[in-house]
């Protein structure tokens, strides 16, 4: 399957979170396609081997394979070094902070350094830009090659300087000596053709070189603006919708009526009939190139006008928790990929328990919406097909086109320019290979833009889950049973980080009635959610404080260090005992991908609508590389979490999405920004994770254990709506 | 049918052959080549396409280029003199007021269009003005600072102007 090309990072998003389905077109062959056998690719001229200090531990095909020199780096006569990757900028910031990576280690200053990001043809394969792996797996991996990238320089500098090594050092891009003696400039080595043919030899200085340690960092651990900056501020960014290829002309592809519906008949004949437009059908496929975006989406208009569709029922919104349940692989294992975990006696828990609580929560399916929609522009020269696309998954998409047209991988090569956003919603390539069989028909390059409508119903959703807890307290109010099970949404954060003498926990799959995928912070969102506020709703039984409630069950550590800094400058005793009406606090804490958050909310609640009034976060992900980027991450998790929180949800009914544009589905805007106290604790005594995606999960059960504080009354879905908005 | 449409863009007159219905947002990309004005919804919703016509914050998304004939069109790509940045843009650099960058263009001449007309405005009048303008990143906390900061840019440059 070509799925299954291999992710070198660890521990990425290996449950069903990840789309597995086959490619969604199997394009007919194309007798005139003219495939051309290539030799043995590029010719790579240097050979030095790059020793890695910090090898990818375990995980599948990480391998530990010493990387060319040349597959990571190359060094411009002008002295910029160019580093390759092929991780992704989505406005995580991984640009800005592999460039800092780079630069930390090859003591250089940062406008030395380029990076190209996510081409196939030339980007050693990092694995896709998912579950927050940049900085615990790609940074290191970098900082190791630039580490020994630079040994390798300083050696070569050092017989060129007719020096010994251990007196030259490079720093800022010059190699300087001990003494006032000569110097040596990264760009005049580069220029040095005896010291290029020296490079492409097999280096002497062999393994052992160590990356910078934490105290010593000069460019990590600083604030760095994005490198890109200028370019966004003046427009000339080229996202992937921006890309232009000479002779260029744009598409647009029909869109069934409904999900699973299938084309039956068609008239191509008025649309064909329009000035410039040709249309192509390939099977359940039909798709339309014109001189104007504009003239390609009358002609689509005039191909839905005569299309006649043989639509499968579909499920609706109304039925969903109900589906969730009655479709439950509750038998478990093989491959269903339910899983169960079991402690003490939890069957006997139930009766032993003095208080026991019933529960469950539910959280909606709801849409990434990136600004950017799917994009991409295609281009075939010679049998070989070229596509910039924005996905988060380069190497997987080229695959998909690589089995949708035939062809071999070194035949199709993918390019993601930095992309308006994916929060895990960019995983998959279709608007590549539309664009592709288009630009196949046409001959000649053409760019493909989604609309916001064919975003909001065509890509893939954030699942929707069921969450049925069982909890008991034993005499003296201490948790005795913990019994968690998730339907559909996933396993993440499935596992409670609270002491209980007798659980379980469940992660159960179901037949999703939707095309679901990958999220920002996936299911650990919806576990967290149910979690925390099961855990307010324990502590009220117990009658104790939600926050000592925590802490008596919470062993020490990280996850506790964030919870008692955030309620410390929430000053929580105190806000939790004010007595005002229609202001609530409450607080909830998590931990996902290592890292860790502890967020502390205010809400007023008036005529039953919900406004967070002050959200104070404590945040903590190991040592921190770029503190301004990790502030934006984590007040843009907490800001898209408060959508998940009180706005999103995807309507659907008979196959179709009702809410599917901006004017019908809130996402959080200005308005809705809370006051935002947000700390983080910088252990740079821990390795640095990643914090793009765990800033997102405790934002939801805050705010929820606040309106519950404010008005007595319990939400249990997400988004938290009281029963008389509903309909 | 194509017309042949004069427009204003950026302060120099183009003529573009194209029906006067299409949006201005798909001349300005398709046509002009102008591609720092981006589409968002299509529905006038989220800010992204914002532009300038005769100095107001207006939707390219929803605005037919046949009726802009004859105006000012002011883009993200006319804002800057040379490598000299706009005091708007400068803000939101200097506030880091972008993650992925997408929508920057559309809040920079939102903000820039509420400068104009309300000089020195409150938070709530900055959020008023800028609530419209959809950022899915959320960066909203660095947008509201880079909008003050802004501000203040422009004032500091007003008065530096106003003594000679």
């Amino acid at each position: 399957m070509n799925h299954d090309a291999p992710l070198l990072d660890d521990g990425c998003e290996v449950e069903r979170y990840e789309l597995r389905e086959a490619v969604p077109y199997r394009f007919q062959p194309n007798r005139r396609q003219v495939v051309q056998l290539l030799g043995a690719g590029l010719v790579i001229a240097a050979t030095a081997r790059v020793a890695s200090t910090q090898p990818p531990r375990g995980g599948r095909g990480g391998g530990g394979r010493p990387e060319r020199f040349s597959e990571r780096f190359h060094i411009g006569r002008d002295g910029i070094v160019t580093v390759m990757t092929s991780k992704v900028e989505v406005g995580q910031g991984s640009r800005t902070q592999l460039t800092q990576a780079a630069a930390e280690e090859l003591r250089l200053p940062v406008e030395q350094i380029r990076l190209v990001m996510a081409d196939t043809a030339v980007c050693p394969n990092d694995g896709g830009t998912a579950g927050s792996q940049t900085t615990p797996s790609t940074v290191p991996r970098v900082r190791s090659a630039a580490a020994a990238a630079r040994e390798l320089l300083v050696g070569l500098a050092a017989a060129k300087l007719k020096l010994e090594r251990a007196r030259v050092t490079l720093d800022h891009g010059t190699f300087v000596t001990e003494l006032d003696g000569p110097q040596l400039t990264l760009a005049q080595l580069a220029s040095d053709d005896e010291l290029i043919a020296q490079l492409t030899r097999e280096p002497e200085h062999q393994g052992g070189t160590s990356v910078t340690a934490v105290a010593q960092w000069e460019v990590l651990g600083t604030e760095m603006a994005k490198v890109t900056g200028k370019e966004v501020v003046t427009g000339a960014a080229v996202f992937p919708s921006d890309v232009t290829r000479p002779g260029m002309i744009y598409v647009k592809v029909l869109r069934p009526p409904s999900f699973a519906a299938t084309l039956q008949a068609i008239d191509l004949t008025p649309a064909q009939a329009l000035d410039g437009v040709h249309v192509v059908r390939d099977g359940n496929f039909v798709g339309c190139t014109a001189k104007s975006s504009w003239q390609a989406a009358k002609a689509v208009d005039a191909l839905a006008a005569t299309a006649k569709w043989d639509a499968p029922p579909q499920p609706s919104g109304e039925s969903l928790f109900a589906l969730l349940k009655s479709t439950a692989n509750t038998a478990g294992g093989g491959r269903s990929g339910s899983r169960e975990n079991r402690w003490g006696d939890s069957t006997a828990a139930v009766a032993q328990s003095n208080k026991v609580i019933n529960t469950s929560y539910t959280v909606a399916y709801i849409q990434h919406a990136p600004m950017e929609p799917r994009a991409a522009v295609a281009e075939w020269s010679e049998g070989k097909l070229t596509v910039w696309t924005g996905t988060q998954q380069p190497s997987r998409v080229r695959e998909q086109l690589a089995e949708a047209f035939r062809l071999r991988s070194d035949q199709v090569r993918v390019i993601v320019p930095d992309t308006g956003g994916g929060f895990g919603g960019k995983h998959t390539g279709e608007a590549a290979l539309e664009a592709a069989r288009l630009a196949q028909a046409a001959g000649r390059p053409v760019s493909l833009r989604w609309t916001r409508e064919e975003e909001f119903a065509w890509a893939y959703f954030r699942p929707a889950g069921l969450i049925e807890v069982q909890a008991g307290l034993d005499a003296a109010g201490r948790l005795h049973l913990w019994d968690f099970t998730n339907y559909n949404s996933g396993g993440s954060a499935l596992e409670s980080p609270y002491r209980s003498a007798n659980g379980r926990t469940r992660f159960v799959t179901s037949t999703a009635p939707l095309r679901q995928g990958s999220y920002r912070a996936l299911a650990s969102t919806a576990n967290t959610f149910a979690r925390e506020s099961a855990m307010d709703e324990l502590a009220a039984l117990a009658n104790v404080n939600p926050l000592e409630f925590r802490l008596a069950h919470l062993p020490d550590g990280r996850l506790k260090d964030v919870l008692v800094d955030a309620a410390r400058r929430f000053n929580w005793r105190e806000a939790h005992s004010r007595q005002q009406p229609g202001r609530g606090v409450g607080l909830a804490c998590g931990t996902e991908k290592a890292s860790f958050v502890a967020t502390c909310a205010e809400v007023e609640v008036i005529e039953n609508r919900i406004r967070v009034l002050s959200v104070c976060t404590t945040f903590e992900c190991g040592a921190v590389q770029n503190p301004l980027n990790l502030r934006s991450q984590i007040d843009g998790s907490l800001v898209m979490g408060l959508g998940g929180a009180l706005f999103e949800a995807i309507e659907f009914q008979d196959g179709k999405v009702k809410n599917g544009r901006f004017s019908q589905y809130r996402v959080p805007r200005m308005e809705d920004l809370p006051e935002l106290d947000t700390a983080v604790l910088d252990r740079r005594d821990l390795p640095s994770v990643g914090a793009g995606e765990t800033p997102i999960i405790a934002i939801a059960p805050a705010i929820a254990n606040a309106v519950a504080h404010a008005t007595g009354t319990r939400l249990r879905s997400l988004p938290l709506r009281f029963p008389c908005e509903r309909g | 049918m194509p017309h042949a449409l004069s427009l204003k863009v950026n302060g120099r007159v183009v003529s573009v052959g194209t029906e006067p219905e299409r949006p201005l947002l798909d001349v300005l990309r398709e046509d002009l080549g102008l591609h720092g004005t981006k589409y968002g919804c299509g529905e006038g919703q989220c800010g992204a396409c914002t532009v300038l016509i005769d100095g107001r914050a207006t939707r390219s998304c929803i605005t037919s280029v046949g009726d802009v004939s004859g105006h000012n069109v002011q883009t993200i790509e006319g804002l800057a003199d040379g490598d000299r940045l706009h005091p708007v843009q400068q803000a939101f650099l200097d506030k880091e007021g972008l993650q992925c960058g997408y929508c920057v263009p559309g809040q920079i001449l939102t903000a820039l269009d509420l400068l104009t007309r309300k000089p020195l405005p409150s938070r709530p009048e900055i959020v008023e003005a800028m609530t419209g303008n959809i950022c899915r990143c959320c960066n909203y906390r660095r947008i509201l600072e880079s909008v003050e900061h802004a501000a203040q840019l422009m004032d500091r440059a007003k008065s530096a102007g106003a003594t000679p």
